[in-house]
């Protein structure tokens, strides 16, 4: 397989948890917990999938996706938006934005492994 | 047979019932109960007055020498009078309007008020007036010696100069006293408006009488006399000389617009315009009434009557020679009312001019007072009119006696007219024509009037009395065509018709043609505006109008003083300033003062106030107006400063509200970030929870560490979860008011080290501050909550302070009743539109990413209530301030 996978979330435990159970599945996880830097991560390390949280310290997950989503590199990278505010307006957006998968946190670990597998799959 | 006495007698008793009348009729007006005195009848019947003894005698004896000629003096003013009702009615209006008090008033008014025309106009009036006095007196002396000649008992005196001397001293009494009650001649003399409609009814009830015996009582009836009528060799003939006709008919029509007596009845006199419409149909029906018996009485007087009797008493002689003095003293009395009515209209209306265009000016720049003296002046002015009544009636049997009263008289009548008809020119001029300028009304007026004496007045004292019969015949050295009756050796037209031509034809000619030469003063231009728009200039048609200012004749005269452009801006911006289109802004008191500050600037204040005056109140401005504007700027001035408090007020609430709204709004999306927050607040340690137990259920071949490591994650988030519940209730709590406080002593110093070692986070991340001196203060109070309090604000400091080297400085104060400590990090502080937010519950600065739910601050402001102090933010410290205050007695209880 090899795929990688790169999480931006500022809480370190959801982070870790997050990363045990993909690295697990066969996945090569990187950590990013910080939002100002984040599309220079995912530039850097052109991941094959991107994890992000929405509430991130600096700048805001819907800003992130936005500036991916101009980039020609990053254009058509999957990406699994997660976010703590269950709200369905917060979904509409990160629809809207072009999230490929929308996530509300607490969520299972099978939910997640489904979720970045059926992403991946051409 | 008639007795002199008996008539001396009656006479008396009329002269004292007139007295009672217009005593009557004044003491009424002074009370406000002159309602009837008002009525068109009134009116009306007063300008009756145009039948004067010469109408009542004279009449009837212009029908015996020229037959139908003497209706022309009865048709030219119903002609005016019906026709020209439009032309009246527009004096009317400008005479009271512009408070006008005599024709020398009307046209020195309208030619900028100029007292050279008044004086001008005044002379011409007192000359062709005084001749027609006299012809009163000697009316009144003629029919008296007519009754003596019919008592033989009586000794006749040599002459009549006695009867004429008390008939004018008895009728200067009586004009003064009534004429000169008031001294505004725009307050009317009732009383002696009352006496002259009385005796206007007298004079043509003693006519109709003497007709109706002349018809039925002597001539047999109707048939009997218009066959009489005819057959008469001097009336029968159906002679008319259209030239004498036309121009007696323009004379006389003249006359009732000129003459100054029909004046003062028709404007001065004049209580409601609306009057001019019963008279424009009710006067001419009086003159119809009096000319009916006209011709009868002098076919009867010629038949009956001796020859060479004198066909002037006709009227009296006729019903005397049949025995029935009754009617002749009624016909007697006619004549006195037509004689004593005219002498005293005419008297008021001439002193007036002559004491105001020439005594007032003249004692005026004698005295050297000016015109400030109130009081002074109008004693003077009342003098001045008393002396001037008496010298026209002094003049009047001043001319009675010089010309002898002889027949010359009968056509002084005429003449007397042609004179006053010079100020038609001037007059219909002035009203109808903006054009007309003073120039132009001075070179006609004396043009007119300097022809009339040459052609009509000198000659009419008979050749050679005044004139040399030599310059009447050939003019003077020898110059043929100025011959008074040939002006031009023109000849073969009427001595009359041919005054009146030349004098009315060249007076107008001068006028139109200087006028139209000569530039009019600014005065006069405003005058002329008044004058000729009066019906745009008074929208009352009742009343003194005032205020009635022009904005565009403002802008007129501006424009001359200022120059086109600087009025065009002045007038402009006011216009702006009070929100209307255009350069005419409304006249109001605000305005009238700027302008006239502008105006004041270039031609000195006086001029400038009395400027703006003339236009907005016609009259000059009076105190009252003056002190009128002056309140209501005061008014004004006060309620703007009212209004400028209740505007500050209003711009407070304003303030207010608009600040509670946006608190409200911020508030609002603050509560609704903080479901958002409190979800995610909640969710975050769930999703550890819930991923590290999936994970420790689940994942096979965990090792130990790893299985300790994340069992203590999930420990950890659960504690944060049951601390945010802690937060929710004891916010919950403390709103509530629930909380209980439990009181202890603690020193300052030793809360704080609790609070800072409780904070958590790395100690030697924030460099701590002290005062520790100053924290020995022992305190009483709820030093858990306080502590809590401490423990928030340190906890922030180390979680937000942003400096590289962050830095807190707690610092202690003491003062004004109250115990402050100030914890001030070196951070970038807090914007100031959240200073306020910050103790909001559930709020958060921005969307960055902080340990707690929003809570903290929000937690500590409830338990600062409680605690009888308060925590507030510090702005202006170089960082992030708060200031926990307690009272005073709480920390002096402790020490």
């Amino acid at each position: 397989m090899g795929k990688s996978v790169l999480v931006i979330e500022d809480e370190p435990n959801i982070s870790e948890a997050i990363s045990f159970i993909l690295s697990r599945d066969g996945w090569h996880v990187a950590t990013h917990s910080n939002g100002v830097d984040a599309v220079e991560a995912v530039r850097a390390r052109r991941p094959d999938l991107v994890i992000l949280d929405v509430m991130l310290p600096g700048r805001s997950g819907y800003d992130i996706l936005r500036e991916l989503r101009a980039g020609p590199e990053t254009g058509g990278l999957p990406v699994l938006m997660l976010t703590a505010r269950g709200q369905p307006k917060d979904r509409a957006l990160a629809e809207e934005i072009g999230a490929s998968r929308f996530m509300t946190k607490p969520f299972s670990n099978a939910e997640v492994l489904e979720a970045v597998n059926a992403l991946i799959r051409p | 047979m008639a007795s002199l006495n008996l008539l001396v007698a009656v006479s008396l008793i009329y002269v004292a019932f007139l007295f009672a009348v217009a005593f009557g009729a004044e003491r009424a007006a002074m009370k406000g109960r002159a309602g009837w005195l008002r009525s068109p009848v009134v009116y009306t019947l007063s300008l009756s007055i145009y039948c004067t003894a010469w109408t009542f005698y004279g009449a009837v004896g212009y029908a015996a020498r020229s037959g139908l000629e003497y209706l022309t003096i009865y048709i030219g003013p119903s002609i005016v009078m019906i026709g020209w009702v439009w032309a009246l009615r527009k004096i009317v209006r400008i005479g009271r309007s512009q408070r006008i008090t005599s024709v020398a008033d009307l046209i020195s008014s309208r030619y900028g008020k100029s007292n050279l025309l008044a004086v001008a106009v005044t002379l011409i009036a007192v000359v062709g007036t005084t001749p027609y006095i006299a012809l009163q007196l000697q009316s009144v002396t003629q029919s008296v010696a007519a009754f003596a000649a019919a008592d033989p008992s009586i000794v006749l005196p040599a002459d009549n100069r006695a009867t004429a001397l008390w008939v004018a001293a008895g009728l200067a009494a009586f004009t003064v006293l009534f004429g000169t009650r008031n001294l505004d001649s725009n307050e009317r003399h009732h009383g002696v408006v009352m006496a002259i409609a009385l005796e206007a009814v007298v004079k043509l009830c003693a006519l109709l009488a003497v007709g109706i015996f002349t018809v039925w009582g002597i001539g047999g009836g109707v048939g009997q006399t218009l066959a009489r009528i005819d057959a008469s060799a001097q009336l029968g003939q159906w002679q008319m000389a259209p030239g004498r006709w036309s121009g007696l008919i323009f004379l006389s029509g003249a006359a009732l617009l000129c003459l100054p007596r029909m004046f003062q009845v028709l404007v001065v006199e004049n209580e409601d315009e609306r009057h001019l419409r019963t008279a424009s149909w009710a006067f001419p029906a009086y003159m119809i009434a009096m000319s009916l018996f006209v011709m009868p009485i002098a076919v009867a007087g010629l038949s009956m009557l001796p020859e060479g009797a004198n066909p002037d008493m006709f009227v009296l002689t006729l019903p005397l020679s049949e025995g029935h003095t009754g009617l002749a003293v009624f016909s007697f009395l006619g004549g006195f009312s037509s004689a004593t009515s005219m002498v005293i209209v005419a008297a008021i209306a001439l002193s007036t001019m002559v004491s105001n265009h020439i005594v007032m000016p003249i004692w005026l720049s004698l005295s050297g007072k000016g015109a400030m003296v109130s009081g002074d002046v109008r004693h003077v002015v009342i003098m001045a009119r008393r002396i001037s009544i008496i010298g026209v009636l002094f003049l009047g049997y001043l001319y009675y006696r010089l010309s002898g009263g002889g027949t010359a008289l009968a056509a002084i009548g005429l003449i007397s007219f042609s004179g006053v008809a010079q100020f038609l020119p001037s007059m219909l001029g002035g009203i109808f024509w903006r054009g007309a300028t003073r120039n132009g009304a001075f070179a006609g007026l004396l043009l007119g009037f300097a022809i009339w004496l040459w052609c009509l007045f000198l000659p009419s004292f008979g050749d050679g009395v005044v004139l040399p019969a030599g310059v009447i015949a050939n003019g003077p050295w020898g110059l043929g065509w100025l011959r008074p009756h040939a002006l031009f050796s023109i000849t073969g037209l009427d001595p009359l018709v041919h005054g009146v031509l030349w004098s009315v034809l060249l007076n107008t000619l001068a006028f139109t043609g200087l006028s139209i030469f000569s530039f009019p003063s600014p005065m006069e231009r405003l005058q002329g505006a008044q004058f000729v728009n009066v019906y745009q200039h008074s929208a009352s048609p009742r009343g003194w109008t005032g205020g009635t200012a022009q904005s565009e004749d403002l802008m007129i005269m501006a424009q001359r003083l200022l120059g086109a452009r600087e009025a065009q801006k002045l007038f402009q911006s006011e216009a702006a300033r009070q929100g209307v289109q255009g350069y005419l802004p409304d006249p109001n008191a605000d305005f009238l003062q700027r302008l006239e500050r502008e105006l004041s600037g270039s031609v000195g204040a006086a001029t400038a106030h009395a400027m703006v005056g003339q236009i907005v109140g016609g009259a000059a401005v009076s105190v009252e107006d003056l002190m009128a504007v002056a309140d209501e700027a005061a008014q004004i001035m006060e309620y703007s400063n009212q209004l400028e408090a209740k505007s500050d007020e209003l711009l407070r609430t304003a303030r207010q509200l608009r600040d509670a709204n946006a608190k409200l709004t911020q508030l609002s999306v603050q509560k609704d970030a903080f479901l958002s927050q409190i979800s995610h607040e909640l969710r975050t340690p769930m999703t550890s929870i819930r991923a590290f137990s999936e994970i420790l259920r689940d994942a096979p071949g965990l090792s130990e560490p790893q299985k300790h490591k994340y069992a203590n994650i999930i420990h950890d988030e659960t504690v944060r979860l049951t601390r945010l519940l802690d937060d929710l209730l004891d916010l919950a709590v403390l709103e509530n008011g629930q909380v209980s406080l439990n009181i202890t002593r603690a020193r300052l110093g030793d809360i704080l080290d609790h609070a800072l070692a409780a904070a958590g986070g790395d100690p030697s991340a924030l460099k701590l501050r002290r005062d520790k001196p100053r924290e020995g203060l022992w305190l009483q109070t709820d030093t858990d909550r306080l502590a809590q309090v401490f423990i928030n604000l340190i906890a922030n400091a180390r979680k937000y302070c942003d400096a590289t080297t962050p830095e807190l400085r707690i610092a202690v104060r003491t003062g004004e009743g109250s115990l402050m400590v100030d914890f001030i990090d070196n951070g970038a502080g807090i914007e100031t539109d959240q200073q306020t937010l910050i103790f909001e519950k559930f709020a958060r600065i921005g969307d960055q990413k902080a340990g707690g739910a929003g809570l903290g601050l929000a937690i500590c402001r409830e338990i600062m209530a409680r605690l009888e102090g308060s925590i507030t933010y510090l702005p202006g410290q170089g960082g992030a301030a708060f200031r926990v205050t307690l009272p005073m007695p709480a920390a002096n209880a402790a020490q």
